[in-house]
């Protein structure tokens, strides 16, 4: 019989019921919550007298609509009256319903995805949702972490279970030796731009090859991260030493004895060398430089030294269509420069890429230098309070703001834009979030996807440059 | 939840492949705390040609009369015909209730994001995956014939075209089995009580740092 792959032990180990059409009961180690998705969850539960099965499994923060400027008011300070009932509605539910909750201006809120392993919430061996499909990102840790509805959500708070069936396997292998400059986020982009946006839908991906055992946990996060762009809800890397050392001593890690127990019980969390993927993808992560996406969709994504694709050169009548429209929004010429798009505006934040390692990566190239007078605004948003205190204390506050950079409270800000961080029509943002679809920063708006050093970079350039230009070596 | 066993009605042809959950309702509109009132703000971005606020009355908003749902022969359409990989991107849930909303009760197309697929079963709305050369099909008809209707039978899982062609498709009997009966997931999973809280009992066992490190308030 044929080993298991990292998917299959995670979800054998949590299935609580399996139904012979394929619909299956999996238990859920956690859930992360914050204010976009849970009210209707929250009401759905109240409305039919239910109690959440386990306030234990259980973790909240707001993150979407909460300012990143100034915030000393407080919840009822925040401006637009929308957001801050949002975001007052999930302190009261989680006020109600016991949930323990990192509210607005404790140090410990930032984006759920930031603040979930960051507290040792996540991990190894665990099942982790959340009302947000970059949920895949927990799956860095050898954990099964999946995006879920609302309805959903008030599902696993009701019966600490998610209805679901068995996903595919996938096997994306990387071998070779990241450049020096390019980054996690070029690699996972690069991998988006070969499987197309719905390539791994129905799969579970797992990272994999002797390139993710050199990259770091944040690197390991900013991948599985984007799984959901290329279509699939699940990405994972399997459990190392890496790892390990990233969880222990985190606040909710286990600690002692428990500690040991957990460390011997994660050493399975690998995919048997004989195990057998539905399909298997092989990147050579050698060849990779720096990314950055020209369109509306994750796909359309080229090499910081290529041009605009020319529709005429392209077979498939569907992406003719796709790629003459992406053009026309983004206000780009086919066979364009790359390197001659010119930004109005830079967002260094989100759920990919605001951990401290990003932020350090970007300071290194802001460090001395200006931001380009050309650009209207360049905000840096680390992705928690505790992210934020880090990169103080490293002084990297100082570097982007000598630089021209605002440094902002955090939050998942101009990823999405439903707090006040947003473009206007017509503006090109070098963004180290995770999608480009049209409207996503603010109607009209157009993004450019790129690494955090890659978005320093085009701050102070101006214009798409390749960083590795700007580094020593 | 809203059953679904069959309905017929007018069909409206979203043409372009990639539809993501932002476009079908943008990310202002999230921040209602409530599950209804979307369907106003339905496709905002490509329906009104001014920018949409939250709670906004959108009465007196400027249409784009080139989308398809502001053609009159479209604005009573209940069956949305789509394209390629329908609701990528964010697992908002606020897409189908938008849909929904509106008045769409099915969505046809050659494939769909997993996350809204589900999530469309869990709001009364039945997602409908032909191949790409009957969808093809269903467009041409649709251009062709004004008040273009189709019947979707969930029971039969047959679509079924005015001239009484009949495409069959594939669901999963769990799924169709909530639909057709309109069936509450929650009191479902709860008829296996048992086997959760001795699934519970057995994880406590083997992993117990998983219960108690996150203390409620």
């Amino acid at each position: 019989m044929a080993g298991k792959t990292l998917y299959d032990k995670l979800f054998d180990a949590h299935l609580v019921r399996q139904s012979d059409d394929g619909s299956a009961l999996l238990y859920i180690d956690l859930q992360l919550l914050h204010e976009v998705t849970s009210p209707q969850a929250f009401e759905g539960l109240r409305l039919a007298g239910r109690k959440p099965w386990r306030i234990d499994a259980n973790l909240a923060t707001p993150d979407h609509n909460v300012p990143t400027t100034k915030r000393d008011g407080g919840v009822s300070k925040i401006v637009d009256p929308v957001s801050r009932i949002q975001v007052q509605t999930l302190d009261d539910n989680c006020d109600d319903f016991g949930i323990l909750e990192f509210k607005m201006n404790d140090i410990r809120q930032g984006i759920v995805h930031v603040v979930g392993p960051e507290q040792g919430a996540t991990l190894p061996g665990a099942t982790v949702v959340c009302g947000d499909s970059h949920t895949a990102t927990h799956g860095a840790f050898g954990a099964l972490a999946h995006g879920i509805g609302t309805s959903e959500v008030e599902h696993v708070l009701a019966t600490q279970c998610l209805i679901t069936r068995k996903m595919k396997n996938m096997l994306i292998k990387i071998e070779g030796d990241l450049g020096l400059g390019v980054t996690a986020k070029d690699l996972v982009l690069h991998i988006i731009g070969v499987l197309g946006t719905a390539g791994g839908t129905g799969y579970a991906i797992e990272f994999g090859g002797s390139t993710m055992a050199q990259i770091s946990m944040e690197g390991r996060m900013t991948i599985c991260n984007m799984a959901i762009e290329a279509g699939a809800r699940v990405g994972m890397v399997a459990v190392d030493q890496l790892t390990i050392d990233y969880v222990e001593g985190r606040p909710f890690a286990p600690k002692g004895e428990a500690w040991q127990q957990a460390v011997s019980a994660w050493a399975d969390l690998h995919s048997d060398a004989d195990a057998v993927f539905d399909s298997v993808v092989e990147i050579n992560a050698a060849q990779i430089i720096p990314q950055v996406t020209w369109g509306t969709s994750p796909e359309m994504v080229v090499a910081v030294d290529a041009k605009v694709p020319n529709p005429a050169n392209e077979p498939d009548p569907v992406k003719v269509d796709g790629i003459n429209r992406a053009l026309k929004y983004m206000g780009l010429a086919a066979d364009q420069l790359i390197t001659d798009i010119a930004l109005d505006r830079i967002f260094i934040g989100s759920c990919t890429n605001s951990r401290i390692e990003d932020i350090r990566d970007a300071a290194k190239v802001a460090k001395g230098r200006t931001v380009a007078t050309s650009v209207k605004e360049a905000i840096v948003v680390p992705g928690s309070g505790l992210v934020k205190a880090q990169a103080e204390a490293e002084g990297l506050d100082k570097i982007f703001i000598a630089a021209g950079f605002e440094w902002r409270e955090p939050g998942c800000s101009m990823c999405l834009a439903m707090n006040p961080d947003k473009l206007e029509p017509g503006e090109h943002c070098a963004s180290t979030s995770n999608r480009n679809f049209e409207g996503r920063q603010g109607s009209g708006g157009r993004t450019h996807l790129v690494s955090p050093a890659m978005a320093a970079a085009a701050a102070i350039n101006g214009t798409f440059v390749d960083v590795r230009t700007m580094m020593e070596a | 939840m809203n059953k679904f066993v069959q309905h017929s009605g007018i069909v409206a042809p979203l043409d372009r492949a990639n539809v993501d959950t932002d476009m079908i309702i943008p990310k202002q509109f999230l921040k209602s705390i409530k599950r209804s009132g979307f369907g106003v703000y339905l496709f905002d971005d490509l329906r009104y040609l001014d920018e949409g606020m939250a709670d906004q009355d959108c009465t007196e908003r400027p249409l784009n009369p080139d989308f398809v749902l502001n053609q009159a022969r479209y604005t009573q359409s209940s069956v949305l015909l789509a394209r390629v990989n329908f609701g990528c991107g964010s697992s908002r849930e606020h897409a189908p209730w938008a849909l929904e909303d509106f008045g769409f009760k099915a969505v046809i197309a050659p494939s769909f994001a997993d996350i809204f697929y589900n999530n469309c079963f869990k709001n009364g709305i039945l997602p409908v995956v032909l191949s790409e050369q009957i969808v093809e099909h269903l467009f041409t008809e649709c251009a062709a014939i004004e008040g273009y209707e189709l019947s979707v039978d969930l029971d039969r899982q047959v679509v079924v075209t005015p001239s009484g062609e009949t495409f069959a498709f594939e669901v999963e009997s769990f799924r169709k089995h909530c639909l057709i009966n309109g069936l509450d997931d929650i009191d479902l999973t709860l008829q296996n009580l048992d086997e959760i809280k001795a699934y519970e009992a057995k994880r406590k066992a083997q992993a117990p740092w998983l219960f108690g490190a996150i203390k409620g308030n």
